[in-house]
């Protein structure tokens, strides 16, 4: 299946683009994504513990299952105003 | 009025849209400062957001202001992109019959946008360097 990932702020540079394609095996999960990403940008492995994750504009966990199309942004900490 | 926008926010005429036929509007406006948190020189805000979910987060926080400040009319605007020193980042307006209700849900408001709302932004120094900063970081 492909999904579309999104990466905002420091996530979007360590990726070097704010949106890229990825290809997945059926029955990853949001977690598998962000391994995939991994493996292209080892920098990332430090940012796991503050990274949320958002599938198709809700915020879910990393065990959560993925389908073909869908988005999933991945989240560093926040701080606007 | 909920929205993530480019261009410079017009107060003024937030306040006309939010308060026509209130008994009146408490107006938040954040603006960028010339030094960081930590003191350092700073020559502007680069901001970002994810559009969609910022919109949502400015909606269900004004919806949770109705409910602890009852009949409260609210606008958050926050701008993203280049600002620069002195510029307005977000205007959070609150409109209300009477004054304690629009100023308890105007602050609830810009508190709760700047932990919850999926906005990020990154300081500028003067010396060239630049840092993302977060509601932990600070």
């Amino acid at each position: 299946m492909t999904i579309r990932v999104l990466a905002f702020a420091r996530l979007r540079e360590i990726l070097g683009t704010p949106e890229a394609p990825l290809e997945l095996p059926a029955g990853a999960s949001v977690g598998d994504a962000w391994d995939a990403l991994t493996r292209r940008r080892r920098d990332l492995e430090a940012e796991r513990s503050s990274t949320r994750a958002a599938r198709n504009g809700a915020i879910v966990a990393f065990d959560a299952p993925l389908s073909d199309g869908d988005e999933v942004a991945f989240l560093p900490p926040v701080g606007g105003g | 009025v909920f929205a993530i926008v480019r261009d410079p926010i017009d107060p003024q005429k937030l306040e006309r849209v939010v308060g026509s036929g209130s008994g009146g509007v408490v107006t938040f406006l954040g603006i960028v400062r010339q030094t960081a948190g930590d003191g350092r020189p700073v020559t502007g805000l680069f901001y970002e957001a994810f559009d969609a979910m910022a919109i949502r987060e400015f909606e269900r926080i004004a919806g949770e202001a109705r409910d602890r400040f009852g009949d409260v009319t609210l606008a958050i605007v926050h701008r993203v992109g280049e600002l620069r020193v002195g510029e307005i980042s977000v205007a959070v307006l609150a409109a209300a019959a009477h004054r304690a209700a629009a100023f308890d849900a105007c602050r609830y408001a810009i508190d709760e946008l700047k932990s919850r709302a999926a906005i990020w932004k990154q300081e500028r120094y003067a010396d060239g360097d630049a840092a993302w900063i977060s509601v932990q970081t600070r």
